[in-house]
């Protein structure tokens, strides 16, 4: 067996439509009423078929991942063509995982038992907040409500069920925080993505920001908001595997594992990325980010791809590192070394040694790993651990 | 050869922006220097930096054929002057080289105090001053006014100014014929034995190194072997030449006329200004009087950004020094700043056009210390030396006495600004000598202690006065004063780039300015920072900086790789301007800040 045939493969699916754009997102996403879907059903097979040629090695997939945008809006036959199709060019492994996001709206709730008939055995749902305050401070368009419904109707249908919180936001006290986080606890699910609110580039946010409107709590608040969610989920039993990401024991998200333990994964549609492990270090691949000129592109050329990079092996320790250092499993060096044949010594050794010091990094038998007192440092860390 | 009666050497006097460079732009085109085409603007100012700050730093020099009413063609040499503090000692050198001088005033403006400085040095090298009366095309232009100003603040006659406009041409034929007719022609004898004044020298790329001369007795013409009198040096003439105002070839130079040579001088610092040059084999007895060598009076360190241009910055600053020997430069290290230089200069705008063109011409990019004086050192043993750099501050136990060097300064404002501008002087330690009034404006004459000077005086007193104040000054003398170390500590140890020498009273409210801003500069760390200032190990300031709790990215899936990686890269690229202090990284560009600060 080859290198790159013992490393786990999974699809990544961008859908780039919503039906809003949010204040905070800068997310590939696009506002758009007549979305041709026969068309766009076309061209996610044809470039599906090109990447399973060239990039697939006739390997099985170990998760399937439908991002956006808001993939809630795919008609489920569409959604099911593609999963049938992923499984006659790559085939699905026994266990796979098939996730979507969705908008926690009646309307999307209505589409769920679609989504499971068409193989869906996974929803993260995109609740972001119970409190009707803050729901409207996100801009988003349900309410808490709605949001406790679409979780119960998930329920119904799907076993693992994962929802998505934004916290740390304007005004949001530690202890209105904490209520907020326990009713969601309360919810009983097993996996829990806690982000806490970032000003990203190019979203409403960041221009209100930048006219100087305050949407963040000051950074020391902010810590001891991130401190307090981490007691909170480890007392209820879903620790942190990853900086934001809280799950029960083995409920994980596997599809993103693939992202942070530096596999492979191929992207289709709009703007999504791949990666993939080559000889020379990694491949990384890039489609066009327009809906139109990806549809047009892979009408014309059977794929959209518009950037192509390699990494040499320094940086693909790098990344390895850079995304392997955010999981509480940390890294393994050996495993790295081998994997790239090289020495890690794309390490700062005296960073290292400081850093185990002072308690930020510890080593356990083979494993790097970032401590529970680093993690809200883990850029400091990286830009220190990673010699330039 | 032209006849010493039919030559005139004359410069212009006038403050910055009074149209002392269009006025000569306009004397050069009337006088057919160049054609249309070639006229760029201001055609003396040929450095980038004269022409964008509008000053003449290097005097300059062009010959001009001008036929009078008398029908009689004349040459007139017009020396350039610069108008600034800093280059006094260059002003002294062009004015001994001339017997008159057209003082250009704005006539919408008023006589400035650096017209002042310039206008006595010409009286006291006996000029004949003529005064000219700029930019009377002006709407504000009020030219009574400051002809009773003229009058009134330099005690020049002022009744035949005359009326002028560089910018419409008006004027200036009557200016040539002032030159003419109110001043006197050079007076020299031909047969006597070769004396010239070396004004100046400077590198040329083409032509190597060139010397201004201004002939008093004698000829000197190509092939002649001529002996720096001052140096010893002897050399073959090689070449001979007028600036009209492009280099060009004469057979030889007579008394009163002026011009360069080249003589196979291998370095400017071999060519010293104001030596003066004779025949070697028929000297002169005496030479003529020299200048008095400019020293350098305010100093900074200069460190490049990135520590790889060290070898760089050397060679920049020595390809520098080949055309101007008035600043000084010796390696300096630092813990705070690494390898760089301790630079002397003139001045402040000396200092900052040296650093402009540093970075503009040899593309490096700098830090500099704050600037600082030369401090008279007197020790318990008896010894003493000048101290040109804070850090290098012995033990207090060991020092006997401090002295620093206090200038006279005379500033003019507005009388409307005048409150603030005397309060500024006060606060700066200013003794006042003298305060008059000439309409509605003030002159104050102050002694000043420089070190109050060179820290952001120019910028406080712009800023009170909204730019209308103009300001002089002239080294004084040196006099024992109340002076400290301060010492800034980051958690503990002390950073040697920001020590400065202040006077005791303020140690406390700089040192603790000092701390409020690197509060601010200084990025968390892991850990909590002490920023202290401190004379010896009294501290006099605190401030603390509390640990950095939250550096992550919250979110970060497949499709942000590329972008986590550039935000990794940015990040690294910081830490890499970081400087280390102990366990304290500081960004390299927090010195700067810190020290550029200014009161308030």
């Amino acid at each position: 067996m080859s290198k790159a045939a013992e490393t786990p493969l999974a699809l990544y699916i961008h859908w780039p439509f919503c039906r809003a754009k949010c204040p905070y997102c800068d997310f590939n996403s696009h506002v758009s009423q007549d979305v041709d879907h026969a068309r766009f059903a076309a061209a996610y097979r044809r470039e599906m078929a090109h990447m399973a040629t060239h990039y697939g090695a006739g390997r099985k997939l170990v998760s399937i991942f439908f991002g956006g945008g808001t993939p809630s809006l795919m008609p489920p036959s569409l959604v099911a063509g593609l999963i049938d199709e992923a499984e006659r060019l790559f085939g699905l492994s026994d266990d796979v995982e098939i996730t979507a996001e969705a908008n926690p709206t009646s309307s999307e709730a209505a589409m769920f038992e679609g989504f499971r008939a068409a193989g869906v055995n996974r929803i993260s749902l995109g609740v972001q907040s119970l409190r009707d305050a803050g729901l409207a401070f996100l801009g988003r368009e349900h309410s808490a409500g709605e949001a406790r419904s679409a979780i119960m109707a998930a329920r119904q249908h799907f076993a693992r069920i994962s929802i998505d919180l934004i916290y740390a936001r304007r005004d949001q006290t530690c202890a209105g925080w904490v209520s907020e986080l326990r009713e969601a606890l309360d919810l009983g699910l097993t996996h829990m993505s806690l982000y806490q609110l970032t000003i990203e580039r190019g979203t409403v946010f960041h221009s209100r920001a930048r006219r100087g409107e305050r949407l963040v709590p000051p950074d020391d608040l902010a810590a001891e908001m991130y401190e307090m969610t981490n007691d909170i989920m480890t007392g209820a039993g879903l620790p942190a595997y990853e900086i934001s990401n809280h799950a029960a024991t083995g409920e994980a998200c596997r599809h993103n594992l693939v992202y942070w333990r530096a596999q492979d994964w191929i992207g289709i549609g709009p703007g999504a990325h791949g990666r993939l492990t080559v000889p020379a270090g990694r491949l990384g691949l890039a489609t066009r980010r327009s809906p139109a000129a990806w549809l047009e592109s892979v009408e014309d050329a059977g794929h959209a791809i518009d950037i192509v990079t390699e990494d040499g092996r320094a940086d693909s320790i790098a990344e390895s590192l850079m995304m392997g250092l955010r999981l509480a499993e940390g890294v393994s060096i050996p495993a790295l070394e081998a994997r790239y044949a090289s020495r890690a010594a794309h390490l700062d050794e005296t960073a290292l040694d400081r850093l185990v010091e002072s308690g930020l990094v510890e080593i356990g038998g083979v494993q790097l790993r970032v401590t529970p007192a680093g993690r809200l440092l883990l850029d400091w860390i990286l830009a220190d651990l990673l010699p330039g | 050869m032209t006849a010493p009666s039919h030559i005139r050497n004359f410069s212009i006097i006038a403050h910055i922006d009074h149209g002392k460079s269009t006025i000569a732009d306009r004397l050069i085109q009337v006088c057919g220097g160049l054609s249309e085409r070639e006229m760029t603007e201001q055609v003396l100012d040929n450095m980038d930096i004269e022409r964008e700050r509008g000053i003449t730093i290097k005097a300059q020099t062009v010959r001009l054929n001008y036929t009078a009413a008398d029908g009689e063609g004349y040459v007139l040499n017009l020396m350039d002057t610069p108008g600034h503090v800093d280059f006094g000692y260059e002003v002294s050198r062009s004015l001994s080289a001339c017997e008159g001088s057209l003082l250009v005033v704005d006539a919408s403006q008023g006589v400035e105090a650096q017209t002042l400085a310039n206008v006595y040095q010409a009286v006291e090298a006996d000029h004949e001053i003529v005064p000219v009366l700029n930019k009377i095309d002006l709407p504000a232009a009020e030219p009574e006014r400051v002809q009773m100003q003229i009058e009134e603040v330099i005690g020049l006659p002022a009744d035949d100014a005359i009326p002028a406009s560089a910018k419409t041409g008006a004027g200036i034929n009557d200016i040539l014929e002032a030159v003419v007719t109110r001043m006197k022609p050079p007076e020299g004898d031909v047969e006597a034995p070769l004396t010239a004044l070396l004004v100046d020298s400077w590198y040329d790329a083409y032509l190597g190194v060139m010397t201004l001369v201004r002939v008093r007795d004698g000829r000197i013409r190509k092939g002649m072997k001529i002996r720096l009198m001052g140096t010893g040096a002897t050399h073959v003439v090689e070449r001979v030449g007028v600036f009209s105002p492009k280099p060009t070839p004469v057979d030889e130079l007579g008394p009163g006329e002026m011009g360069f040579i080249n003589a196979g001088v291998k370095t400017v610092s071999d060519a010293r200004v104001g030596d003066t040059i004779t025949e070697e084999r028929r000297p002169c007895t005496e030479p003529l009087p020299g200048f008095k060598p400019s020293v350098p009076v305010v100093f900074c360190g200069l460190f490049p950004v990135d520590t790889n241009d060290f070898s760089g910055l050397r060679e920049a600053l020595e390809k520098l020094s080949l055309n101007d020997a008035s600043f000084s430069f010796e390696a300096e290290t630092s813990a705070a700043l690494g390898f760089g230089f301790r630079c002397g200069f003139l001045g402040l705008l000396h200092m900052e056009v040296i650093r402009d063109r540093l970075e503009r011409e040899f593309n490096l990019d700098l830090i500099s210390t704050a600037p600082s004086v030369v401090y008279q050192m007197t020790m318990t043993d008896g010894s003493s030396f000048n101290l040109h750099n804070p850090a290098d501050m012995p033990e207090v136990t060991k020092i006997a006495t401090i002295e620093e060097p206090w200038i006279k300064a005379t500033i003019m404002t507005p009388d409307e600004y005048l409150g603030p501008v005397l309060t500024l002087c006060t606060e700066r330690r200013g003794e006042q000598l003298d305060l008059t009034y000439a309409g509605n404006r003030a002159m104050a004459v102050y002694r000043l202690p420089l070190n109050e000077v060179v820290f952001d005086f120019y910028d406080r007193l712009k800023s009170v006065t909204r730019g209308y104040a103009s300001f002089d000054y002239a080294i004084d003398e040196y006099r024992p004063g109340e002076l400290v170390k301060v010492s800034i500590l980051v958690n503990g140890d002390p950073v040697d780039a920001l020590s400065m020498i202040v006077h005791r009273e303020q140690a406390e409210s700089r040192g603790r300015a000092i701390c409020v801003r690197l509060k601010d500069l200084v990025p968390r760390q892991m850990f909590k920072v002490a920023l202290q200032a401190a004379i010896g190990g009294k501290v006099i300031a605190r401030e603390t900086i509390s640990a950095l709790r939250k550096d992550v990215t919250a979110k970060c899936y497949g499709g942000d790789i590329s972008r986590k990686k550039k935000l990794l890269e940015k990040q690294k690229e910081g830490k890499k301007k970081m400087r280390q202090f102990g366990k304290v990284d500081i960004p390299q560009n927090a010195f700067f800040e810190a020290l550029k600060m200014g009161d308030g």
